[in-house]
């Protein structure tokens, strides 16, 4: 299978790229780690007329701590592939459910190509990381024509492949709240070890988000209000699937899928509260 | 447009289209066809190559991607002599392979596995090379094939470095 042909540029640097955004408008699509862009790209799902690659600006690479105290953030470059999350130090100290879940993504060869900005910007509603980020809090911050704009993970993903980016911005930098070393849970429920998941749960500091049960990834606000109100992790899990409106596909149809996020719910809060 | 790739130490200049997937280049554009095309939606694992250092799915990444790049195949593990590298030679001695398709790959993915991890459990092996699958379902000679290959030492998660022959 064989892409359809398109213009390549190389984008050198974050502005750069936003020139090349600017002057292609929504015929242009930013390729980082390729390893959703290109396979829906070799079937024809996506035929962009011009590809803007920035894989090689190394300087979106990075996890840094931001600020002191209560409002500390971790701030995480737009390049950072999931092998290079999934390793750092600085990550694995100060949110470590991102480091987890980073390991979590695909296999090793999709985990040395792929970056979290991707996965961001794809917003695909089964993907591993922005469940996590979701959970986390935080927001994405996008680079346009107009300088730097910081939207809430709760509002970044509208709907299938959609998000609140426009055409002319690219993803540079993830922000979320400095957990330091607490519980967490991450539930995936999967064919295959690292497989895209069928339902995936991640509880961290009382929130719960869930992938693949609705058209993007989504808090699990029921279990969460249940949990700010005393109720147990059995109870509070048995609302998981509450205000989701999960799909049937080859391997589950959406009752299974609401059993999966009421189960996984429960176990990733469990962990969270074991490891705490 | 023009890339400029280093595979197996032997750095060219090739005119190529955007689109060539780096797979097709190095087939097509190097000639090195023991990189093989298994599912082309990276999921098998068949083409898998080293790109500066790390395993790659080789049909999901573009020439131009690798632009720059040093690229290590199958074809660039054997020394000049035809001393086998280590993860090679274990392959032959545990009998790794059935129908032998899927084992370039194999290869690859665990020098890959081996240098992040030089002394995998059975279980670190199977999830390393989860990316990678065998349809003859030669699994488990694969897995010892990689855990002799480690007791090479550091030597079986490295790609040799300078130039080899095609």
């Amino acid at each position: 299978m064989i892409p359809a042909p398109f213009d390549y540029v190389r984008a050198g640097s974050v502005e750069e790229a936003l020139a090349a955004l600017a002057e292609h408008g929504e015929d242009a699509k930013v390729l980082a780690g390729g390893h959703s862009l290109l396979p829906l790209m070799k079937l024809r799902l996506a035929t962009p007329a011009v590809l803007v690659d920035i894989g090689g600006i190394r300087d979106l690479s990075y996890v840094r701590v931001e600020g002191d105290g209560a409002d500390a953030v971790v701030a995480i470059g737009a390049g950072t592939r999931h092998h290079e999350l999934q390793r750092n130090e600085v990550a694995r100290a100060e949110v470590p459910l991102l480091p987890h879940v980073a390991g979590r993504v695909g296999d090793a060869q999709v985990r040395h190509r792929g970056t979290i900005g991707g996965t961001t910007a794809h917003s695909d509603p089964a993907s591993d990381l922005p469940t996590a980020l979701l959970a986390l809090g935080g927001t994405v911050v996008l680079q346009g024509p107009g300088g730097r704009r910081e939207v809430p993970v709760t509002g970044f993903w509208t709907g299938f492949f959609e998000t609140a980016m426009s055409p002319d911005e690219l993803v540079v930098e993830l922000r979320v709240p400095r957990t330091g070393v607490t519980g967490f849970g991450y539930e995936k429920f999967t064919r295959r070890e690292n497989d895209w998941p069928i339902v995936a749960a991640a509880a961290v500091a009382g929130r719960v988000a869930l992938a693949n049960m609705a058209g993007t990834v989504v808090r699990a606000t029921a279990t969460e209000e249940a949990l700010a109100a005393g109720a147990s992790i059995a109870e509070a899990a048995e609302l998981a699937d509450q205000g989701t409106s999960p799909v049937a596909d080859m391997h589950a149809d959406a009752d299974y899928r609401r059993h999966l996020a009421r189960l996984l719910t429960r176990r990733a809060l469990e962990k969270a509260t074991a490891a705490a | 447009m023009q890339v400029s790739i280093t595979v197996n130490g032997n750095q060219r200049t090739d005119e190529v289209e955007p689109r060539l997937l780096l797979a097709h280049y190095l087939r097509e554009v190097r000639g090195l066809r023991a990189t093989n095309i298994g599912c082309d939606t990276t999921s098998c694992g068949a083409c898998t190559v080293i790109v500066d250092g790390l395993s790659v799915k080789s049909c999901t990444v573009l020439a131009a991607q690798a632009d720059g790049a040093e690229v290590t195949t199958l074809e660039g593990l054997a020394a000049a002599d035809g001393e086998l590298h280590p993860v090679q030679s274990a392959f032959r001695e545990e009998h790794g392979l059935q129908c032998g398709f899927c084992t370039p790959g194999m290869v690859m993915a665990a020098i890959g596995l081996l240098a992040d991890n030089p002394d995998p459990t059975d279980r670190e092996v199977r999830e390393g090379l989860e990316g990678n699958l065998c349809r003859c379902t030669g699994y488990h000679n694969i897995v010892r094939a990689v855990r002799t290959a480690a007791k090479a030492g550091a030597a079986a998660g490295r790609v040799p470095q300078g130039r080899v022959e095609a």
